[in-house]
């Protein structure tokens, strides 16, 4: 269907008349695509959310590269040596921020994963983690039906998590596959090698290739997940990114003077590592990634996919109860149901009905009299 | 700004090619930002891809032009082969309710509109009621949303809402009929109304004014809530405003459809042609005298010599322009976010009531189906029912104020 042009002839021409779902005739121009600008208008009124989790072990540069991503002090870095005491078992900890740019609003909430990892005995350390995105994911769902709806709910729901895996250079640890092959099920996972500057450019590239073997080998699917790609132009360029994946970050929010530019990076005896430099790090990639162009989709992932994968869980539970008349009674989310992964389920294609779910229908409600 | 205008594919690409891995320095003033102003652009890009689609319904008597008017506005015919009934044929007719689907691209953007036709209202002898079927039908759009939205499966939900009623009333009369205030007061309440005076050119603008009074008199003495614009920000600018409330004062719209062409004075317009003048509902290719492109309406007769040529001021003489910028230009979103935030919700909670209400009354007569899956000692079960008659008490105050402030507002 082309765009159609301006000045046909008036008078229509005689076609068959069977209008149902077909490009019609136009006749001049109407002024559609004006709604693209309402929703703009909308959207910019009522704000943006993202809520973004960083899991790692401690040192690994975290809270640093959460600042560098956002260019603000959402957290206060520690810097090794303080003396600040490890945590005794995995805390999460959240900070909500609102940031605007161009007139565009954005709450971000950042969660931190301290303490994971850290201690002796490791076993089960990913449980807090997966309770969390959980519960926000029933939160949601409590919110989404209760009879009385607000008109925006509030979304806390993870949308994208950042792992970070550290420079070993050799592969990725039984931890590390662990976690992964749990998250990746429950919520957006985009692994990154954190403190890249201790690899060169060569280790990076063997380092990166072993991690792409280990997570097809564990049929780990990170961001951006092969099967969601929607058209043939996404796929392309999603391809592209999956090649790359995990980058090679370095993370500095200091400002040092080089070649006459303030360049964010560590000065270091032998130079000054930029972070924005692509020849140093892939930092910028991830900013670009998560930020200035997929942002938007992970949201739609979250949302359209592991949300309902949750919300088809728990609603098949309530299937254990007598059916009746009646309203959607959850039944109390139990603890095992939060904490352990779902069973993977097929992907998202928009023509992928063979998937239909048998199993709880909302017992026929009743039409309102009027 | 760059980045802000690229296409997002383009930005991940140029980081990814390799040719620029090596030597790409980024401009200082990318460096500034974070980047989510790019936040609105993605949104954009993944609404061009899905596509819209609007649900508008058209009541009114028959010959009022509610046919010729949807025409006009979306520049489709989409009753080519329609039979007019005669009259005895229409005696007993009952209200049809008939859907007709265009999908309509512009510009890239794809709009999947159903226009929702009532033919048959208000034709009987008898016409008591006769919106019934139309209530029903927006009820069923209703609740079929409400079960795919509940139900397990939420991938391609269908939204057949129906997002804006143009009713239209006739201009013959003195304001407002009986069958209108019935048919107003029965679907206020589940549909955004937005009145109109069809066939406006049969009035002059004095009548036009005295009657458009009058129909909003009526409308605030009956108590019936048409679609109401929203406010505008303080933060708009003048002219913004200005046509804010030129369009909040010329509500209800006076309307003038046409699908036929007429020459006039080597222009072809869109109008109705009379003895004694060319009505035109809107002009097509109109050319000022500097060739500029000029909008509107307006009324002249067939002289000799070419009268002066109106001027984008001549809206006034009809509105069908304002009600096509309202509809689609401006007002399209927030129709369709009234009928989901407000008329939607309220229907679901009170389907949601009558369901609850009607498992509380049924547990006391079967075996009880508990709740929750408790263990059920009959005390148990009665502590239960009564909690949630509680909520229930709840939640229906609730409503109850709510409605209170929607009447109010």
């Amino acid at each position: 269907m082309d765009p159609l042009k301006r000045s046909p002839p008036p008078c229509p021409s005689p076609r068959p008349s069977s209008p149902r779902t077909q490009p019609c005739e136009m006749l001049g121009h109407v002024g559609i695509e004006t709604v693209l600008d309402q929703l703009k208008i909308k959207a910019m009124k009522t704000g943006f959310e993202f809520n973004i989790m960083v899991v790692g072990q401690t040192g690994l540069g975290k809270s640093t590269m959460v600042n560098t991503l956002f260019r603000s002090k959402v957290w206060k870095s520690t810097h090794p040596g303080t003396g600040v005491s490890m945590p005794q078992t995995l805390q999460l900890h959240s900070e909500t921020h609102v940031i605007e740019e161009k007139g565009v609003k954005l709450k971000l909430t950042v969660t931190d994963t301290p303490g994971f990892g850290d201690q002796i005995n490791n076993d089960k350390c990913w449980e807090p983690i997966l309770g969390y995105i959980n519960e926000q994911y029933e939160r949601y769902l409590q919110e989404e039906l209760l009879i009385t709806r607000q008109r925006h709910i509030p979304d806390t729901r993870v949308h994208c998590c950042v792992y970070f895996v550290p420079p070993t250079g050799h592969c990725l640890r039984p931890l590390d596959i662990e976690l992964l092959q749990r998250l990746c099920r429950t919520v957006n996972v985009v692994p990154v090698i954190a403190r890249a500057d201790s690899l060169t450019i060569e280790e990076r590239e063997v380092f990166r290739n072993r991690i792409q073997q280990n997570l097809k080998t564990h049929c780990i699917e990170v961001y951006p997940q092969k099967c969601f790609d929607e058209d043939i132009n996404d796929r392309i360029l999603n391809s592209k990114i999956r090649d790359r994946i995990p980058f090679a970050v370095v993370g500095a929010d200091r400002e040092h003077l080089v070649d006459g530019r303030c360049v964010l990076g560590r000065k270091t005896k032998w130079g000054v590592i930029e972070v924005e430099n692509m020849a140093h790090c892939e930092f910028p990639l991830l900013r670009d990634l998560l930020i200035r162009s997929h942002l938007q989709d992970l949201k739609d992932i979250t949302h359209n996919v592991h949300y309902e994968n949750y919300r088809v869980g728990r609603l098949n539970a309530s299937h254990l109860l007598p059916r009746g008349p009646g309203w959607v009674n959850l039944a109390p989310a139990t603890p095992e149901q939060l904490t352990s992964p779902r069973p993977l389920r097929a992907c998202r294609r928009p023509h992928d009905d063979s998937e239909e779910e048998s199993g709880l229908s909302m017992a026929n409600p009743r039409p309102a009299s009027s | 700004m760059d980045w802000l205008a690229a296409p997002q594919d383009r930005l991940v690409e140029q980081l990814l090619s390799p040719r620029t891995q090596a030597q790409r320095r980024l401009k200082d003033i990318d460096k500034q930002y974070v980047g989510f102003a790019t936040l609105p652009n993605q949104v954009h890009r993944k609404s061009v891809k899905k596509g819209f689609d609007f649900t508008l319904m058209v009541a009114g008597e028959s010959g009022l032009g509610k046919s010729t008017l949807v025409h006009s506005l979306f520049l489709t015919d989409l009753y080519k082969d329609r039979k007019l009934l005669s009259a005895e044929e229409r005696i007993n007719q009952t209200v049809e309710i008939l859907k007709h689907t265009v999908d309509i691209e512009e510009k890239g953007v794809k709009l999947k509109l159903t226009i929702v036709d009532t033919p048959g209202f208000g034709d009987a002898v008898n016409n008591s009621e006769c919106w019934k079927p139309i209530t029903d039908y927006v009820d069923q759009q209703f609740e079929q949303y409400f079960r795919d939205e509940s139900g397990l499966n939420r991938k391609n939900i269908q939204d057949n809402r129906v997002h804006c009623c143009l009713y239209f009333i006739s201009p013959f009369g003195h304001g407002l009929r009986p069958v209108d205030v019935g048919f107003m007061k029965a679907l206020h309440e589940k549909v955004n109304i937005v009145p109109l005076i069809a066939k406006a050119d049969c009035l002059v603008p004095s009548e036009i004014r005295k009657l458009k009074e009058r129909i909003r008199e009526e409308i605030d003495k009956f108590g019936i809530h048409v679609y109401q614009f929203p406010e505008c920000d303080s933060d708009e600018d003048e002219d913004f405003k200005q046509q804010d409330r030129e369009l909040k004062e010329s509500a209800p719209f006076a309307v003038i459809g046409s699908n036929t062409v007429v020459e006039a004075k080597g222009q072809r317009v869109r109008g109705r042609l009379y003895p004694w003048g060319i009505v035109e509902g809107e002009f097509q290719h109109r050319r000022g005298a500097q060739g500029e492109r000029l909008s509107g309406a307006s009324t002249h007769s067939p002289q000799p010599c070419p009268p002066p040529l109106p001027t984008v001021e001549n809206q006034a003489h009809c509105d069908f322009v304002k009600l096509r910028n309202m509809l689609i230009r401006t007002h399209m979103h927030d129709l369709k976010d009234v009928t989901c935030d407000v008329h939607y919700e309220n229907y679901r909670a009170q389907c949601i009531q009558q369901m609850t209400s009607k498992l509380t009354q049924d547990s006391r007569m079967e075996s009880p189906i508990p709740i929750l899956p408790l263990p059920t000692p009959d005390a148990e079960t009665e502590k239960l029912i009564r909690m949630k008659d509680e909520e229930l008490r709840r939640m229906q105050e609730m409503l109850q104020k709510m409605k209170q402030q929607m009447q109010d507002q």
